[in-house]
């Protein structure tokens, strides 16, 4: 069996904003990443999903534990190679396209910048007969070479920075919300175009999104992420059919249907993280099958599998409990 | 009791200019908003939703104008009226955006100031419009951050937007939307960057400052699951014209529009496993281009061929139902919404049965 294209393991990212305070963004994390395939990754806003990506990436030197990549070790200090084997290797398509988009180049200059540094045998030419052939596939009119990002729309823009992550033909994309702010329809195309591609070119792909449905239907894997911690990860028909995690009930029960009147009645499950007392760092991971793995202390785990939530899930949330929960 | 109508557009027209040609981004709008009531705008990427709502803000770039129509505000307390096109933007600033219409924009990182810790960003409008002393306008704004729910409030005021997560940018940019207690509040993508959990809080807590405050809302969203959970009235847009509008219920549960079709069956269904999603055939116009009769009708597999000679009018569908095809027209051919579709529709109305 060939080993994983991507192996995280037991990675810590952690901010120091003073003396006293520091944000453990990412606290101790690991996964793999099969070849060809895709890992979805979900969860709370501000759990360190797009942090996670960003070390990958290598934009932060980890706080500790070891990325490989291919084999690699990319977590340590860089040197050429190792720089040169991220930067060609490895693309992120981010999650807030305005800020990652320089304001005063073009979409031909934007889209061809990383060919020009990794390609430079490139004539002007080919160069962009590939950014229009790429624009098209992300479903743009590649009139717009000589647009500026402010003339776009905000799923426009994102298609742009998924088009300059796509020209580079890396053999690993980390996506960062790539389709939330496209329309339905050009969801479902951009999403099966990534299948597409994915399938043809054989590329392995990180897929970081709120749209769990979304997620479902892209990944293979799914880790659901809530403060810095995988709580669960498994296959994604075992995190959509079988959760354990009370964190991860209350995610799938707040996914809105479009059912208007249905919709208007329902409430999700809130999940009580604060009242409940857990504590991460005391918990470790549970098998649930060979596949499927849940962050608990084993009386958690004992409670949770046999699906005692009392003090971990409230029936309907309200206001209030945005008050007092951490969000 | 007729509520008040707070907001009324009519045959709005909007184009720019860029190198290569004009754009005509919007193309004949028409919408009213009521006190206390919530529209969403749902549509097409690029077809003019956010370009609508900036023009009400009177913040359209420099290469844009308003060709035609008008835009009304009518204040609900005092029942001042006043006439947004005519305005100058300084004009706007001092009396309509921030104070009585505050707007959530799409990308959170082009409404927050980077330089500028979150805490100040909060307290300028309220210390601008309403001259509100430096200690009461920091405790509302670390009570705003609670209530969008950040925590470790004192801490996070005095942070830069860059060292807050995606979703905390976006919550940040709400606690301004609400600093300055607006009539109408725009909210453009305001939860797409939040995760579900999050999300629905956030609309709940729009919702509860909605019916404590009588406050009118217009959500632009993609999600039409959130469009479900709050919104009255929907108004469908593509390539810069509502092509369908009405009642959530209506348009939901009775889409007139093919293009609607195409929406709602491109939604993943969670109970089906399917090789491939469907999408909608074809690209987008370019509105940028000369084009004659519906924008859509080279994606439309039922379009007839005066789709290809002449746009379509606003025909009534009973209610307060508008569909712009030509499909309505009493003269054409009777066609059936997909077989797929139908299916959907009809599990909807199986599963409220089930939930009664
Ligand atoms: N450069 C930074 N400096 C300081 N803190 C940071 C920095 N980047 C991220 N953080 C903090 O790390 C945590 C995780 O942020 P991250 O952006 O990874 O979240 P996320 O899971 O991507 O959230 P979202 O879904 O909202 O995008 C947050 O508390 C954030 O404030
Ligand atoms: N400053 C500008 N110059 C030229 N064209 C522009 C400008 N601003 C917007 N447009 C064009 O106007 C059209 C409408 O843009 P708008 O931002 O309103 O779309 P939208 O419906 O909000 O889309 P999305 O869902 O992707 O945010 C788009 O085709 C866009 O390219
Ligand atoms: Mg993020
Ligand atoms: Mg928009």
């Amino acid at each position: 069996m060939s080993s994983p294209l991507l192996e995280v393991k037991n990675l810590k990212q952690h901010f120091r904003i003073n003396r006293r305070f520091t944000t453990k963004a990412v606290d101790g994390i690991s996964f793999t990443v099969e070849r060809g395939q895709t890992f979805g990754l979900v969860g709370e806003s501000g759990s360190g999903k797009s942090t996670t990506g960003r070390s990958i990436i290598r934009l932060y030197t980890p706080t500790s534990g070891e990325i490989f990549f291919d084999g690699h070790l990319i977590s340590g200090h860089l040197n050429a190679a190792t720089r040169r084997l991220v930067r060609s290797n490895i693309q992120m398509v981010f999650q807030d396209p305005m800020a990652s988009l320089n304001p005063r180049k073009t979409v031909l200059e934007t889209v061809s910048e990383g060919l020009m540094n990794l390609h430079p045998e490139l004539t002007a030419v080919e160069r962009k007969v590939k950014v229009c052939r790429v624009l098209e596939q992300v479903g743009l009119s590649a009139d717009f070479v000589n647009r500026y990002p402010h003339q776009f729309s905000g799923g426009q823009r994102q298609r742009i920075g998924l088009a300059r992550a796509l020209i580079m033909e890396p053999q690993l994309i980390i996506a960062d919300e790539p389709i939330s702010a496209l329309d339905v329809s050009i969801q479902a195309q951009v999403v099966n175009l990534l299948k597409r591609i994915q399938k043809d070119l054989g590329i392995t792909m990180i897929f970081i999104a709120h749209d769990l449905s979304m997620v479902r239907y892209i990944s293979d894997r799914i880790g659901v992420m809530h403060l810095g911690h995988i709580v669960e990860i498994g296959d994604r028909n075992e995190i959509f059919a079988h959760p354990i995690h009370p964190y991860t009930i209350s995610l799938l029960s707040a996914i809105p249907q479009p059912n208007p009147i249905l919709e208007k009645k329902r409430r999700s499950l809130g999940y009580l993280y604060r009242q409940s007392g857990i504590d991460y760092t005391l918990g470790e991971y549970h098998k649930v099958s060979s596949t499927h793995e849940v962050l608990a202390t084993s009386l958690e785990f004992e409670k949770w599998s046999a699906g005692d939530y009392t003090d971990t899930l409230s029936e309907s949330h309200n206001v209030d409990s945005l008050k007092t929960e951490s969000v | 009791m007729e509520s008040k109508r707070v907001l009324s557009i009519r045959d709005l027209e909007i184009s720019f200019k860029t190198t290569d040609a004009l754009v005509r981004a919007i193309r004949g709008v028409r919408l009213d908003l009521f006190q206390g009531e919530t529209l969403a705008i749902v549509g097409e990427s690029g077809s003019g939703k956010s370009v609508s709502v900036k023009a009400i803000m009177g913040i359209l770039s420099s290469n844009g104008s308003i060709d035609a129509g008008k835009i009304l505000y009518t204040d609900p307390e005092t029942g001042e009226e006043f006439s947004i096109v005519d305005m100058s933007q300084r004009e706007i600033r001092s009396k309509i955006s921030g104070q009585r219409i505050a707007m959530i924009f799409q990308d959170p990182m082009t409404s927050l100031d980077p330089t500028m810790t979150i805490g100040k960003q909060i307290m300028e409008g309220m210390r601008y419009h309403y001259q509100v002393p430096v200690q009461e306008a920091r405790r509302k704004a670390q009570e705003l951050l609670e209530l969008v729910g950040i925590d470790n409030s004192a801490k996070r005021m005095k942070q830069y937007p860059n060292q807050l997560s995606g979703g905390m940018r976006q919550r940040v940019v709400i606690a301004i939307a609400l600093a300055c207690d607006p009539q109408i509040l725009i909210c453009d993508e305001p939860t797409t960057a939040l995760d579900v959990t999050v999300q629905s809080k956030i609309l709940e807590l729009i919702q509860s400052i909605q019916k404590e405050k009588n406050l009118s809302v217009i959500y632009i969203t993609h999600d039409l699951g959130v469009v479900a959970k709050v919104a009255d009235y929907v108004a469908v847009m593509y390539a810069g014209r509502i092509i369908e509008k009405g009642s959530v219920e209506e348009v939901f549960y009775d889409p007139r529009h093919p293009y609607t079709w195409g929406l709602l069956s491109s939604i993943p269904d969670l109970n089906l496993e399917e090789e491939e999603l469907y999408s909608i055939p074809g690209n987008p116009i370019n509105l940028a281009l000369p084009f004659q009769g519906d924008p859509f009708a080279p994606r439309n597999r039922y379009a007839l061929n005066i789709d290809f000679e002449q746009e379509p009018p606003l025909f009534s569908a009973g209610g307060k139902h508008r569909v712009a095809s030509w499909l309505m027209d009493p003269r054409s051919p009777k066609v059936e919404r997909p077989a797929s579709l139908e299916r959907r529709l009809k599990e909807m109305r199986e599963e409220i049965g089930r939930n009664e």
